[in-house]
């Protein structure tokens, strides 16, 4: 019951986005560092609709922590718990503990946890009012903070993302004159700019052609060095291309979770391997 | 017949359903406005704006007092409506599925569809009778009542139509959720917002009911809001209720002035939007 599919089970370059693979700048096989964040018994709610069912999970410092799971098994949602974005839906409730640190983030307030665990969505979502320079400084500037280095601020941020040499003699304009690519790098600039300690991103790249996809990639390898980072993915590839460690949710439950590689190539349960192989999902 | 066939008729037939209605509804649109500048555009003088109106039996004169009063009062109402009107459509908003915001949302809509004479007379009862006078604040008071709930709901909508996946962005960054509804929500509705206030302005300008017994209308130059004030609808309807040809090329000219106004203020939220909308691909 071992077999896989060989188009599955290793990384794998999206289609016409490199004519020849590239060497992953990123060795898989790096020491496994302590936890960054863990979740305890984690459940979710939408009013009576229970989404999430108990997840244990411990994401690993500095290192690239991808989801995977057919549409519905509670990914998002589990994200979404991380820095307590879940509960700013109507009717929405999580219970369990969440430890950021030493700390549960269900005992303070979620505005200073999400200060601390940044946030990237599937849709890139710049200020349309605000130019490019002042989407970076956004989450400062916004809460009334004024940063003593501006400028610098917004130069780290963007230099970070890869976006300053192509917008450094525009950041005047308006945020949403970026393509959608462009956009999303000055989102995750933006989350970047309050020197959070962990980033989420929910499908970061669902909604950008496999240039930009792969564009984002390259700077998710470059951050997860310095961040302790989770990515929510519908696409496999995608997850073994940029995560060091896979977790597989299904129904609301984590089914398993390990080294990427082995994950993919060598997945203890059946429901894992059958989502892999596209069996289902 | 072809399915096909039938199908090309029936859309030619609703297309042109819907360009006859069209045109039936401009006819009204169009006529009150031709007829407005031909009656009107000979009586347009520089006198009738800086002058008082003159007795009967002298030439000339203005409804000078009339377009300051119209200025003073709107100016008035939209000092008590706007802030009162744009809280409110932030807690409508904002508030959820709550009792209490489904019974101010009705309130609002019941208020939007009241007769403006019945304000007119709720403004009356309250404020002119216990100050035992006609006043320009009764008559801003009746006004503001009456913009209100047009600034509420247009406020609520807007704000409504602000993607949601703005308001998490802003959440996100650790925004608190108030500063999240004030830079981030209102901030970007307040091109529409500022459209609803003008619509708002553009109706209570035109009202002449309201204003009929608060106000109460006046021949003077006038600037104490605890004093009688003149309007230019009011001033439009003495004027053409008089028995003097006159008079009645004076209504018109001031009714050009009045429509003019309105649109102005229209075009003036419309640039506000465009303008404010043209950086952003919304």
């Amino acid at each position: 019951m071992m077999e896989l599919e060989p188009a599955i089970a290793g990384p794998v370059r999206p289609i016409g986005s490199r004519s020849t693979p590239a060497p992953l700048p990123f060795p898989p096989e790096r020491p496994r560092s302590s936890a960054k964040m863990s979740t305890d018994d984690l459940r979710a709610w939408f009013g009576t609709q229970e989404v999430l069912k108990g997840v244990t999970l411990a994401l690993a410092e500095r290192q690239v922590t991808a989801i995977i799971g057919p549409s519905g098994c509670g990914k998002s949602t589990f994200l979404r718990c991380l820095n307590r974005m879940h509960e700013t839906v109507p009717g929405a409730r999580a219970q369990g503990r969440v430890w950021l640190g030493e700390q549960d983030i269900y005992t303070v307030d979620p505005v200073v946890t999400r200060r601390r665990v940044g946030m990237v969505f599937q849709k890139p979502t710049p200020f349309p009012f605000l130019s490019i320079r002042d989407n970076v400084l956004a989450g400062l500037t916004l809460n009334r903070e004024r940063p003593k280095h501006a400028h610098a601020v917004v130069e780290q941020a963007l230099q970070q993302v890869g976006l300053w040499d192509e917008v450094k003699d525009r950041l005047d304009r308006p945020g949403t004159s970026l393509s959608g690519g462009q956009q999303q790098r000055l989102c995750i600039a933006r989350a970047l700019a309050v020197a959070p300690e962990v980033l989420l991103m929910d499908e970061p790249c669902s909604a950008l052609d496999p240039i930009a996809t792969a564009r984002i990639e390259e700077l998710i390898h470059e951050l997860a060095g310095r961040y302790t980072m989770v990515i929510v993915t519908h696409n496999m590839q995608q997850a073994a291309r940029v995560a060091h460690v896979t977790a597989f949710f299904y129904m609301g439950q984590l089914v398993e979770s390990g080294a990427t590689e082995q994950l993919f190539t060598n997945p203890k349960d059946p429901r894992t391997e059958d989502y892999l192989t596209g069996r289902f999902g | 017949m072809s399915l096909f066939r039938h199908r090309r008729l029936v859309d030619r037939l609703g297309r042109g359903l819907c360009g006859l209605a069209t045109l039936l509804a401009l006819v009204p649109l169009v006529s009150v406005l031709v007829w407005l500048v031909s009656h009107g555009a000979r009586g347009l003088s520089f006198a009738l704006f800086t002058e008082l109106p003159k007795p009967f039996g002298e030439v000339g004169g203005g409804v000078g007092q009339a377009l300051l009063g119209t200025g003073i009062m709107v100016g008035v109402a939209l000092l008590l409506s706007m802030p009162l009107g744009i809280l409110a459509g932030i807690a409508l908003a904002e508030g959820g599925k709550s009792r209490f915001v489904q019974i101010v949302r009705f309130v609002a809509d019941v208020l939007a569809g009241a007769p403006s004479i019945a304000v007119g007379v709720f403004v009356y009862t309250a404020v002119v009778m216990p100050m035992h006078g006609f006043s320009a604040f009764a008559g801003a008071l009746a006004l503001a009542v009456l913009m209100l709930p047009t600034i509420t709901r247009s406020t609520e909508e807007l704000l409504r139509l602000v993607p949601i996946h703005l308001r998490e962005a802003g959440l996100a960054l650790g925004l608190p959720a108030w500063r999240v509804t004030l830079s981030v929500t209102l901030k970007s509705a307040l091109p529409g917002v500022a459209t609803g206030i003008m619509l708002a302005v553009a109706r209570a300008a035109g009202e002449t009911a309201p204003l009929l017994f608060t106000a109460f209308g006046s021949q003077y130059w006038a600037w104490n809001l605890s004093e009688p004030m003149a309007a230019l609808p009011l001033q439009i309807f003495t004027l053409a209720s008089s028995p003097f040809e006159a008079w009645h090329q004076q209504a018109w000219a001031a009714a050009l002035v009045l429509v003019t106004l309105v649109l102005l203020a229209n075009l003036g939220a419309r640039f506000v939007t465009r303008r404010a909308r043209g950086g952003m691909a919304l």
